[in-house]
């Protein structure tokens, strides 16, 4: 008994050095998630990013495992985010047809987007009473990761709070975002596609890229387009209101 | 297929140089996704082993997204005392973007209906 159990700590102290443990943890454990997810008819409250995120936080918290132990076997899944947002191309080359056709509308629409992204948050987290770091650290929130903590830091935040908050953007639009769609009663494929991508980014275009090519398409695009314009837009904007 | 995602990574790495480079307001594998656009562009049309590749890799962009989300979970206290204004700030605002995005395109696509004589709006 004794020696089995010795046994099964050397295999675990082996295991969780190792990348692997973890790495399979995090594909067994969406698999799981997205079958869940499709068993129970797609509800979006159970958006399988969201169940595994959980999951996995409280496994780790569990078996008493650091986040750093943890990504050193994630971070091979989270490599993978590059080389996918540089195969956004393909989507949108397949529909460049649509996207030409609908040029201006798609720029307009998405500018009000931006707009209404950064201003409704900052006007909502400043009469809810949020001190000011944490108001600043919000205002980039629809911008993909990377890009949202250069601005934050920029305008004077704190670019760890804006990549919380970046990613629960991403997960709150993916799982409301079709629901609001499907309210508004709004098919076109491409609208839907562009208001995931402008309001959440890469987490919101992965689930557009769900819906059909056409609204995986102008997501990508808009996450693209919104990064550029909120880069260069919000910094002119704060320095002309505050 | 190895050859389509030795292109791809080409095009994220001059993606990411270009970017540090000359300092552009955006990621680098977004800088790489204008840059393999422009290689479907001279090309023509999409490779079929070019569209495994980036199947293989779009059909699962959900789940790259779950290292950084536990990361997340982790400094979820650095909402800290903000927590309720961040909440509902986050939740409403997102909501609000989607739903002025969308309606807005559609208006727009309703309004000046483009290309075909039947003004075909819908997919």
């Amino acid at each position: 008994m004794v020696p089995a159990m010795t046994e099964l700590r050397d295999v675990w102290v082996y295991l969780s050095a190792s990348p692997l443990l973890h790495l399979t943890l995090t594909l067994a454990i969406f698999v799981s998630a997205s079958r869940l997810y499709r068993a129970l008819s797609m509800n979006p409250l159970l958006n399988p990013v969201l169940l595994s995120v959980i999951g996995i936080v409280l496994l780790l918290q569990l078996t008493d495992t650091s986040y750093d132990a943890y990504f050193e076997g994630a971070q091979f899944v989270h490599f993978l985010l590059g080389p996918a947002t540089v195969a956004l191309a393909i989507p949108l080359y397949r529909q460049f047809e649509q996207v030409k056709k609908n040029a201006a509308a798609t720029l307009i629409s998405l500018l009000c987007g931006a707009v209404t992204s950064a201003l409704s948050a900052v006007l909502i987290a400043w009469v809810l009473g949020a001190n000011t770091l944490s108001i600043i650290s919000l205002a980039p929130k629809s911008v993909t990761a990377p890009v949202a903590m250069g601005i934050s830091e920029q305008l004077g935040g704190l670019p760890s709070l804006t990549a919380v908050i970046v990613i629960l953007t991403g997960i709150i639009g993916a799982m409301l975002g079709p629901l609001i769609l499907n309210a508004l009663k709004i098919t076109d494929s491409s609208a839907r596609g562009l208001a995931m991508g402008t309001a959440s980014h890469g987490i919101g275009t992965a689930r557009a890229l769900q819906i059909n090519e056409v609204a995986g398409a102008f997501s990508g695009l808009a996450m693209g387009l919104n990064a550029v314009a909120t880069a260069i837009l919000l910094p002119l904007f704060w320095k002309l209101f505050f | 297929m190895l050859e389509y995602m030795t292109l791809i990574l080409a095009c994220q790495l001059i993606g990411e140089v270009t970017v540090s480079a000359a300092q552009l307001p955006f990621p680098g594998p977004v800088a790489g996704m204008v840059l393999l656009f422009l290689f479907l562009f001279i090309r023509g049309h999409v490779p079929d082993e070019l569209t495994q590749v980036s199947s293989a890799l779009l059909n699962n962009l959900s789940l790259m997204f779950v290292p950084a989300g536990v990361g997340v979970m982790v400094h979820f206290k650095l909402l800290g005392i903000d927590v309720i204004p961040l909440s509902v700030a986050l939740i409403v605002s997102t909501a609000l973007t989607i739903a002025i995005t969308a309606l807005v395109m559609v208006y727009l696509k309703r309004r000046f209906p483009q290309g075909n004589a039947n003004g075909a709006s819908n997919d």
